[in-house]
């Protein structure tokens, strides 16, 4: 698993790429009330918002991190928000997309990196 | 930025695993452990604890003249009627500005020899120094130093409040007095932001922390942070200084029309006499061009504070935008507040949102969005 600055989890899966938020990003948004995702097909260019999540307190945006296709969207989180908070690691992951290159994700940051961003 | 001042409850709320953010210059809990939605549905169903420490105490004394002319005096800054307000009892007002905006909403009480008033933290400084230049030199303004300001709010706040204090559930809505509890001399007071029955307490700076624990561990009570703070204001239809209501709005836009005392209206025996009196009472009279209201989203995409509305879908008749707005938990849904022009203001109105590029449906309704619980007299 890597993890990239803006607080996403990137986990590659053959040429597929699993995309959630951290646990960190999960804490600080606080009770997850509803989450937008695109729709399977679409593209988004690297940086163009992906999906968007409203919390109690705020509204934040999942922007693609490269250029992606979108191949499935996790529909449970419309039903349960909530799993945003509960499961940010697992049952919460939002998109699986579809990438030219897999090798996209070794730019990201490491586990221990990533925790020394957020500590 | 200089780092936030702290309240005397600041070893408290990291106690009770507070997430501190910085607000109107104070570092306070936007939530504690339990979060936002757990608070916020505590409160409504059995009791929270708020430190509301940071707002601005104020008394307002004789220097050398009586009671009624400092009521007078006080009522040439607002519209509201304090020369007949008891000893004992509160009135919500509002200061207005000489154009007929909002330079900040208050609580007032009459004490015997004073008059209380509790501002906004962020208006702290404009209201100390508008009621140092408005009132007359026999009044003396006199900030509270080394006070906290704690709110006990919901259904249970009766119960823990009267284990400790057995004289205070026989406090009426909005009215206050002094009371010693627990040993520590309190100004107690039977009001809050929240909707629900509830209790504010003034008291010593010195005897906060025990107190407040006191009440955690005896009554039960869920300490809350500004978070939920904010929905439950929000859900009970009630103003937020700066997004709701601010030096741009007047009371009659902002639906606060009932701050104006009938005595300070047309026809009445202290007509006027209020900055921006012309204005108000004239909006009274012929209605104003826009005015607050509440706003359900048809969906379940909140709209936030500056959404802009629209009385249709494709953005030719621009009305107003949202002032406050987000997820309210017991209504389990969104909700906004804003001011839209008067032709749209009627409950039941169709209105439209633009949230990220799109434009949502939303209902007008009426404010609160809630059912409120105030203590019946």
């Amino acid at each position: 698993m890597k993890y990239t600055e803006d607080h996403e989890w990137l986990r590659a899966e053959g040429n597929e790429i699993v995309i959630g938020i951290t646990q960190h990003a999960a804490e600080q948004l606080g009770d997850v009330v509803f989450v937008e995702l695109p729709e399977v097909g679409d593209t988004a260019a690297k940086g163009d918002e992906l999906a968007t999540i409203e919390s109690v307190k705020a509204a934040a945006e999942i922007n693609a991190p490269f250029d992606i296709e979108v191949v499935a969207v996790n529909e449970k989180l419309a039903e349960n928000p909530e799993l945003v908070n509960e499961d940010p690691l697992g049952e919460a992951w939002f998109v699986r997309v579809r990438v030219d290159d897999t090798s996209v994700v070794d730019d990201y940051l490491e586990e221990e990196s990533y925790r020394e961003l957020v500590e | 930025m200089e780092p936030g001042k702290t309240t005397e409850l600041f070893q408290f709320h990291l106690r009770h695993g507070g997430k501190i953010v910085e607000f109107a210059g104070y570092r306070l809990p936007v939530n504690y452990r339990p979060g936002i939605l757990n608070e916020h549905l505590t409160t409504r169903i059995f009791s929270g604890l708020f430190d509301v420490s940071h707002m601005g105490q104020f008394l307002i004394r004789p220097r050398n003249c009586n009671m009624n002319e400092v009521a007078l005096s006080l009522e040439s800054t607002l519209p509201s009627d304090l020369v007949s307000l008891p000893v004992g009892r509160q009135r919500y007002s509002v200061l207005t500005s000489d154009a007929g905006g909002i330079i900040d909403d208050l609580i007032i009480t009459r004490k015997r020899e004073s008059f209380l008033l509790v501002a906004n933290a962020a208006r702290k400084d404009a209201v100390s120094d508008h009621l140092n230049s408005s009132l007359q030199d026999s009044c003396i303004v006199e900030p509270v130093e080394n006070r906290s300001l704690i709110a006990l709010q919901g259904p249970g706040a009766e119960a823990a409040i009267g284990r400790i204090a057995p004289g205070a559930p026989k406090l009426r809505f909005m009215e206050a007095c002094e009371m010693s509890i627990a040993g520590i001399e309190c100004w107690i007071s039977r009001s809050g932001y929240t909707g629900e029955d509830g209790f504010e307490l003034s008291l010593p700076a010195g005897a906060v922390e025990d107190l407040a624990e006191r009440l955690l561990d005896d009554g039960g009570v869920l300490p809350v942070g500004l978070g939920a703070r904010d929905s439950l204001r929000l859900e009970a239809g009630l103003c937020l200084y700066g997004s709701d209501i601010c030096l741009e709005t007047s009371p009659v836009e902002a639906g606060l029309k009932w701050t104006i005392a009938k005595s300070r209206r047309r026809d009445g025996i202290r007509s006027g006499g209020f900055p921006g009196s012309e204005r108000i009472l004239e909006e009274l009279e012929s209605g104003p061009a826009r005015i607050r209201v509440g706003i359900r989203p048809e969906g379940p995409v909140p709209m936030r504070r500056g959404t802009k509305l629209f009385g249709d879908s494709s953005c030719e008749i621009p009305i107003g935008s949202v002032t406050s707005g987000g997820f309210g938990p017991s209504l389990n849904g969104p909700l906004s507040m804003g001011y839209v022009s008067t032709a749209f203001a009627a409950k039941g109105t169709l209105i439209f949102g633009a949230v990220r590029k799109r434009l949502l449906p939303a209902k007008v309704v009426s404010l609160p969005f809630i059912e409120t619980h105030y203590k019946k007299n």
